[in-house]
């Protein structure tokens, strides 16, 4: 069975930074990827490159098969590629529903009808998107009024909206309590479960981390450094150096991520 | 060959003066991101004062350069006067904002000029010791342009040295490229903002002062010179005085060349190259990405469908606009024709910018084009009323499909100033073809058909046009594609991220603005009978900016008041003396103290109302 992603020889140089080097990794059909790493990793970048938002300098991502190099972002998502952000990115002058309606209309290609009222469409999906992550009751909220943490859900509404078959999700509970975020990833996990999408995630909280994936990549200044469960990840001398020589930087960068 | 050396000498000689303005608009915009349309008026400013200065003093060399300086220090004081009072409040507010309000210092500048000086134009002195020509490979070369060839680089040599040299200087350079980080040096903005637009002032006053022996002084020097200003800046880079140099020296040899081909080029050869200019590089020669835009927007809140009781009320204002001929006058019912195109017009403008987030400086080139392809489908081609109202709409998509692909590119305000190049280029050719669009005549005589010709009949048409056309513009709002227009505003990368093309969008958004505001050209046309390049020009675009202003870009109903406001006020006031000052000063008053515009006044006179029956 072929893999549903199949990264090969990924990277990316911005100037002289060397942000990811040749990276390479497969994730197969309901898997739950985890992809750790300190701050300036490359982790961001790896994901921009999947889904579209940056040229690699080089190598090659394939979903399903088929090559993603050189499609826009917006080709990939209709190829069932779903993305929440490290810095939240909703429309701010809509409401929390309106947010995943917009998400519907796309995917249903609506986004050229000039008549239809947008706010009547596709109400009881984006409803029941809601109820998935547990954000009914603030359905009619704007947007703008949201708690950081209300948004990061509302990004994995978002993304879930096309049924993708892939959802990258960078940081999904940076600025979350503690105890949203075991509940956000444990809602993840449940959908990954399922068994129709499989999840790549990065993550700082290695609870968080250890808890649901099924297996585990480091990253550190561009180079993966290992990769395995969270047992191995945790007795592998190379990611001990880089937590462990760097613990108390790994510490702080979860403040301010 | 001397007289191209000649040429190329008269072109630095206005690369000079054309630098001197340029420069003071690109530093005031680098540290304060403020588009200053105000720039024109301080260069008229220096020209008046410095034509006084001179001929009343009669001081000879001394004299004469005394003046000139004394000018530009006199304007560097109004620019602090102006800064201090109105701009200082309004630095974190949205472009329109910023723009609106330096436009309301333009009208009140004029004519605050016209009391002083009156409305003649005058004819300054010859430079004492510089009123001659030398010859130079047998042409006769003005002493005085050769001194401005010289003193262009001079001032470009100063302001290297005050930027690179005093530690004022440094903080200038890094508010213009990060303002963040001067405000987390500690620095005392405001003093920092005062000094640079001082110093903008002062040079353009400078400009305008060393302009008197070259041509004669006039209460239209500021639009006339405002427009090719900011093309220098953008050209150059916004915030960058070496590009404001490079550029104007481009523009004015160009222009010196350019003119012995092809006449008629020089109105709209500098549009046409910063056009160009911007696509290849968007951020001008010597710009960077991260400048371009002004103040961030309070996010807006969502769109409300109308409710039962709104609908009601706003059935019954139509319903009492249908029955008005009725009971008033012609001339009222005339009024309410221009009340009616003057609403399309900006319901239109703000479909682009409050819906598209496209803010544009250019919306009347869409109107000018539905005007004029109208009357010259009647003058031409010969055709009856109604397929020249088609035909008008149909032209205004046209060019704004053209131009739009263009400007949906960039984005903040580099987007606004190519939308006022497109409209430039456009007023350019209906000015200048004089053949076909009769140039500066305009078209006459370009009547409805006999059986729309009464008032009453002609009121009903324009009535169901531009009524249909508001309807369009908020029916389409309210629709996806209206919604997704938001979205892209809003977060260009989400909307990426499910699966928009946002440029693609934006295009087919501008282009729908475009043929609605060339609806409202046509309908314009057959009420008035012509049409006069003015339909195109950036004054009227200014009208369009200011009504979705006074109306409020945060409601969809806001430019439907801030037409109404717009053409009732105008109506009023224009029949006084100085009613550009009483203008301006209405424009101040809002963007100051009322910043939603009228429909959030409205909006809370209406929240008032509610609590108080509750
Ligand atoms: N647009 C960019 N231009 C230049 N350098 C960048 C850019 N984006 C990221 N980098 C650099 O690439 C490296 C990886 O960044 P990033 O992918 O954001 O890391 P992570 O997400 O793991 O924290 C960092 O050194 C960062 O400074
Ligand atoms: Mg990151």
């Amino acid at each position: 069975m072929t893999p549903v992603l199949e990264v090969r020889g990924l990277s990316k140089a911005f100037g002289g930074v060397q942000a990811v080097d040749d990276v390479s990794f497969e994730l197969r059909q309901g898997e739950f990827l985890a992809l750790i790493g300190p701050n300036g990793a490359g982790k961001t970048t790896c994901f921009n490159m999947l889904n579209g938002y940056l040229p690699p300098s080089s190598g090659s991502v394939k979903l399903n098969g088929r090559e993603l190099i050189g499609t826009p972002p917006r080709r990939i998502w209709r190829l069932g590629v779903g993305r929440t952000f490290q810095i939240t990115a909703t429309f701010l002058s809509m409401t929390v529903l309106e947010n995943v309606q917009m998400a519907l209309i796309s995917h249903h290609r609506r986004v050229y009808d000039l008549f239809s009222r947008a706010t009547r469409m596709y109400l009881d999906e984006a409803m029941a998107l809601l109820d998935l992550v547990s954000m009914r009751e603030q359905a009619d909220r704007p947007c703008s009024e949201l708690a950081y943490g209300d948004l990061k859900r509302l990004e994995l509404a978002i993304a879930l909206a096309h049924e993708p078959a892939l959802l990258l999700m960078d940081e999904p509970t940076a600025g979350m309590a503690p105890s949203e975020r075991v509940a956000l990833m444990g809602l993840t996990a449940d959908i990954v479960a399922r068994g129709k999408v499989s999840v790549v995630f990065t993550e700082h909280d290695m609870d968080v981390v250890f808890a649901h994936a099924h297996r585990i990549l480091v990253l550190n200044r561009g180079r993966l450094i290992a990769e395995g469960t969270g047992a191995e990840i945790r007795t592998n001398p190379l990611v001990q150096e880089v937590y462990l020589g760097g613990g108390r930087l790994f510490e702080k960068e979860r403040g301010n991520a | 060959m001397g007289f191209y050396l000649a040429q190329l000498l008269t072109g630095l000689a206005n690369a000079s003066s054309l630098f001197l303005i340029a420069s003071g608009l690109s530093i005031i915009f680098g540290v304060t991101r403020i588009v200053n349309f105000a720039h024109g008026s301080f260069y008229m400013l220096g020209a008046y004062l410095a034509y006084t200065l001179v001929t009343t003093l009669q001081g000879g060399i001394p004299g004469y350069w005394f003046s000139v300086l004394a000018a530009a220090v006199l304007v560097g004081g109004i620019g602090l006067v102006v800064e201090m009072t109105i701009l200082r409040r309004i630095y974190r507010a949205p472009e329109l904002f910023q723009l609106v309000a330096t436009f309301g210092v333009v009208l009140i500048v004029q004519d605050a000029t016209l009391a002083i000086w009156g409305a003649e134009d005058l004819l300054g002195p010859r430079a004492p010791g510089l009123d001659r020509a030398v010859r130079l490979m047998g042409e006769p070369i003005p002493e005085y342009d050769l001194a401005l060839i010289a003193i262009g680089p001079a001032v470009l040599a100063a302001i290297w040295l005050v930027f690179h040299r005093t530690r004022w200087g440094i903080l200038v350079r890094a508010a213009t490229q990060d303002r963040e980080m001067v405000g987390a040096l500690g620095v005392n903005q405001a003093w920092l903002f005062s000094a640079a637009f001082v110093l903008g002032s002062a040079l353009a006053g400078l400009g305008g002062a060393l302009q008197i022996p070259r041509e004669a002084v006039s209460l239209q020097m500021d639009l006339s010179i405002i427009g090719e200003a900011f093309v220098v800046v953008v050209i150059g880079g916004m915030g960058s005085v070496t590009g404001a140099f490079v550029a104007a020296v481009l523009i004015s040899v160009l222009n010196a060349f350019a003119i012995l081909i092809f006449p008629q080029i020089s109105i709209v050869l500098p549009f046409v190259v910063m056009a160009a200019v911007l696509i290849v590089r968007p951020y001008g020669l010597f710009g960077r990405p991260g400048s371009e835009h002004g103040g961030t927007e309070e996010p807006e809140q969502p769109l409300r469908l109308l409710d039962q009781r709104s609908t009601m009320v706003l059935l019954a204002l139509v319903a009492m606009l249908a029955f008005s001929p009725a009971v008033v006058s012609d001339f009222t019912t005339i009024l309410l024709v221009d009340v009616m195109v003057a609403t399309l017009f900006a319901v239109s403008l703000h479909f682009m910018m409050g819906v598209g987030g496209m803010v544009s400086f250019g919306h009347a080139a869409y109107f000018g084009v539905g005007a004029y392809a109208a009357a010259m489908a009647v003058k031409v081609l010969g055709w009856g009323m109604l397929p020249a109202m088609a035909l008008g709409p149909v032209a205004a998509a046209l060019a704004a499909l053209f131009f739009g692909w263009f400007c949906v590119r960039l984005s903040g305000v580099y987007l606004a100033m190519l939308t006022m190049a497109a409209a430039q280029i456009l007023w350019g050719v209906t000015f200048q073809w004089q053949d076909v669009t009769g140039g500066d005549d305009g078209i006459l005589g370009v009547w409805p058909d006999e059986w729309a010709s009464s008032d009453r009949v002609y009121f009903y048409l324009a009535l169901v046009l531009c009524l249909g056309g508001i309807w369009l513009l908020r029916r389409v709002a309210h629709s996806p594609f209206g919604y997704t227009l938001r979205g892209v505003r809003d977060s260009r990368i989400r909307a990426e991220a499910i699966g928009i093309d946002t440029r693609f969008h934006q295009w087919m958004g501008f282009t729908l603005a475009g043929t609605l505001a060339g609806l409202a050209g046509v309908v314009f046309v057959f009420s008035k009978g012509s049409v006069f390049p003015d339909a195109l020009s950036i004054g009227h675009s200014i009208d369009g900016l200011i009504m979705v202003l006074l109306g409020g870009i945060h409601a969809l109903a806001g430019p439907v008041y801030g037409a109404m406001a717009m053409v009732l006020i105008e109506d009023w006031v224009s029949r006084l003396d100085y009613w550009r000052f009483i203008f301006g000063g209405i424009i101040l008053t809002v963007v100051l103290l009322a910043p939603d515009g009228l429909a959030g006044g409205v909006r809370r006179l209406i929240q008032l109302v509610r609590r108080d029956a509750a």
